[in-house]
């Protein structure tokens, strides 16, 4: 795994490490957030089944 | 101050990264949880819509992981004592317990919320009662204070099934109730093999674990008497019709030689001998609960090619 030798790292290093873990961390709750939305979606779809189509207008 | 003193401790400084919040999850018991939780899902009557299921098992596993975070935020001051638990996220330092704490209480409440919204709130509850188990009444009550904690603890290792069950019929049966009871049966001669041989990890940091309190001995005695108890519920799903033939083959012959290594750790007590027998078990053990449901879920695919005569149309 990246920087888990830092001991030797300069404070610049550490700084890039530290945005870039940081910038993961934000892309993996955006990734849950929309993998939640599209489960609740999906999830709605399902339940709905084809009456979603058999309705009045 | 030099840059050697400022560098320490760096991994705190560069934050958590995001392997580290899934180390927090035990991803190697929730792919047991997963498991199990498929099997009970697989094994219901009736059936659930392939989205519906992967959610399920899905928030289920989650809700797992979320436990697990949970126990090693409130474990990480015994957790840096021991060798087994010594490279933990919390204990080297990569994350907080703070931040476990958040990462944990998140997840559980959103796996349960969306296990109780999206498929029904028996498999919602279950799943909220396995959480809070595993942390207020193992983690946080019996752990630290009873050789019995593992005994009692080790229902929350035994819901997942049982939650898959719920999921797809919305109730609970006597099948789900003997998946449960397979796992709870199997918990306490698995852990104490493992305990035998890491007993003085436990005595380091006062987890009062059956070696420690009771001795070796009489752990020996408590793993045959359990094994005892566990291989009947391990074949009782046949003669309830939750599993067939292949099933009841499967569980006869492995609990034979489940019981043949429990004899093995009681008679075997001295020496590198005895902890290579514990290991043993250890390891045959974790083999067995993956075999026992294995089979079920093989037989279970199985009946369902026959039924859509998937079988029929190769040999016709």
């Amino acid at each position: 795994m990246t920087g888990r030798n830092d001991s030797k790292m300069t404070k610049a290093q550490i700084e890039a490490e530290r945005v870039k873990r940081q910038r993961l961390r934000s892309i993996a709750i955006a990734v849950g957030l929309g993998v939640l939305v599209v489960l609740f979606y999906a999830a709605t779809i399902v339940h709905l089944g084809g009456n979603a189509l058999n309705r009045p207008l | 101050m030099t840059l050697e003193t400022q560098v320490e401790g760096t991994e705190i400084g560069a934050g958590p990264a995001v392997g580290d919040f899934i180390a927090l999850m035990k991803p190697r018991v929730m792919s047991l949880v997963v498991f199990t939780a498929l099997v009970g899902m697989m094994a219901a009557p009736g059936g659930l819509h392939p989205v519906l299921g992967f959610i399920a098992l899905l928030c289920i596993t989650i809700g797992a992981g979320a436990s697990g975070a949970l126990n090693m935020w409130y474990d990480a001051d015994i957790d840096r004592h021991m060798a087994r638990t010594a490279a933990r996220p919390i204990p080297r330092g990569l994350v907080t317990a703070g931040e476990a704490l958040t990462f944990g209480t998140v997840l559980s409440v959103t796996s349960v919320l969306t296990l109780g919204v999206l498929i029904n709130w028996t498999a919602g509850a279950l799943l909220a009662l396995t959480i809070a188990f595993y942390i207020f009444v193992y983690t946080m009550w019996l752990k630290r204070r009873t050789p019995q904690n593992i005994v009692i603890g080790g229902a929350a290792g035994a819901f997942p099934p049982m939650i898959g069950w719920a999921a797809v019929t919305g109730g609970v049966s006597i099948e789900g109730i003997v998946l449960f009871l397979i796992i709870f049966m199997w918990t306490p001669p698995h852990f104490w093999a493992l305990a035998l041989y890491r007993c003085r990890d436990y005595e380091r940091v006062g987890v009062p674990m059956l070696p420690v309190v009771a001795g070796p001995d009489e752990t020996r005695r408590q793993i045959v008497i359990y094994s005892l108890l566990l291989v009947p519920v391990a074949i009782s799903p046949y003669f309830i019709g939750l599993g067939g033939l292949a099933y009841l083959v499967t569980s006869s012959v492995l609990g034979a030689i489940f019981l043949w290594l429990a004899v093995r750790v009681y008679r075997v007590r001295e020496g590198r001998a005895a902890d290579k027998v514990a290991k043993q078990l250890f390891a045959f053990s974790i083999f067995y609960l993956f075999a026992l449901f294995a089979a079920l879920l093989g037989e279970n695919i199985a009946e369902r090619l026959i039924a859509w005569g998937v079988f029929g149309g190769l040999t016709a």
